[in-house]
């Protein structure tokens, strides 16, 4: 089963003064507010954070209903933009994979997979033995789901005394704190060439394809940085 | 409940969870000093930051009632606020949000 001691240790990790919480919390705050101002009710907005959890799958599934999008549409457009969760499964999860950990850990904790849990995990699993690294994981996903999870219920409440103007400041603080958290990541060439083409390439590619934008920007400004780096070494 | 609406989000998480899971497939195998995986580490981060560019340049939401000119001033002044404050997260982010619904109400 789960480990109390790493799982509380993860959990816990959202209260450091650095952690995305805030950040998080005031996003999906909006969020609530968004889903409420669309006609959703509180038991689908919560339904749609719990199980979607990823923020601008959200907010593409919402304008998408907004026009009358057909539920394939609907499909196609999150996929393309929560595709990026894939290179990042595949560049965490091999960080925990460890031969005594029940497969059921893996297949159940990759739905924690969103930027505030895996940049926490990214910065943080250096110091947990890798055979505990998964129960470390689970408590900081639980911690970042549930934050996600209250913020909705709070925001859908909410809504009636957020402004606009309110609503804008809300909606700027995420990309913000990423933008901060890439910029900090920026530690060796491979991975600062990779923020910094992945922040040219996703604008430019969108004036060519809007859909393919984020995904090409991410592989090509992905793999020259990689190239990059692998030179730079050699 | 209405039926459409449930439907939207069940599809929804269907698009966002397929793309986990299969993360977490294909990483069997993969070892964390191998070259495929510093490949995918530069993919994601690089993913990410354009996801974040195109987050901030061409909004949907909320965020899109804001002009380019007070989302760019917000990005520099949070970004010049990160570096003196010797890579503290919270004051960019809390300073983000009061700048911008400052300026969102002027420009």
């Amino acid at each position: 089963m789960i480990n109390k001691e790493f799982f509380f240790k993860g959990f816990k990790s959202i209260l450091a003064p650095d952690s995305p919480a805030l950040a998080l919390g005031c996003c999906f705050i909006a969020i609530g507010a968004l889903l409420k101002n669309l006609g959703f009710n509180i038991q689908e907005s919560i339904f749609s954070t719990m199980l979607t959890y990823a923020l601008p799958g959200s907010l593409v599934m919402a304008e998408s209903l907004l026009v009358g999008a057909s539920l394939l549409n609907i499909f196609l457009a999150v996929w393309f933009v929560n595709a990026r969760l894939y290179p990042m499964a595949v560049s965490l999860f091999p960080l925990m994979m460890h031969k005594s950990q029940p497969k059921w850990k893996y297949y159940f904790s990759c739905h924690f997979i969103a930027v505030s849990a895996w940049l926490i995990m990214k910065s943080n699993y250096k110091s947990v033995d890798k055979k505990h690294r998964i129960d470390f994981w689970i408590g900081i996903g639980c911690a970042t789901w549930t934050t996600a999870v209250i913020a909705t219920f709070i925001g859908f409440y909410a809504s009636d005394y957020l402004d606009k103007n309110m609503m804008i400041g809300l909606a700027i603080l995420n990309p913000i704190y990423f933008l901060c958290m890439m910029v900090g990541a920026m530690k060796t060439i491979q991975i600062g060439a990779s923020v910094i083409l992945g922040l040219l390439l996703g604008p430019i590619f969108y004036f060519f394809s809007p859909e393919w934008s984020i995904l090409l920007g991410g592989l090509i400004g992905g793999t020259i940085a990689y190239f990059i780096g692998e030179l730079n070494v050699n | 409940m209405s039926t459409s609406v449930v439907l939207a989000i069940l599809v929804t998480s269907l698009a966002t969870f397929s793309s986990r899971l299969l993360g977490v497939i294909s990483s069997k195998g993969i070892k964390e000093t191998s070259k495929l995986f510093r490949w995918f580490n530069c993919l994601a981060y690089s993913t990410l930051a354009a996801l974040i560019a195109r987050t901030i340049i061409f909004p949907v939401g909320a965020l899109s009632d804001a002009t380019y000119t007070s989302r760019i001033l917000v990005v520099l002044f949070c970004l010049f606020i990160f570096f003196i404050s010797k890579r503290n997260f919270v004051y960019p982010t809390v300073i983000s949000a009061i700048m911008m619904a400052i300026l969102s109400n002027y420009i």
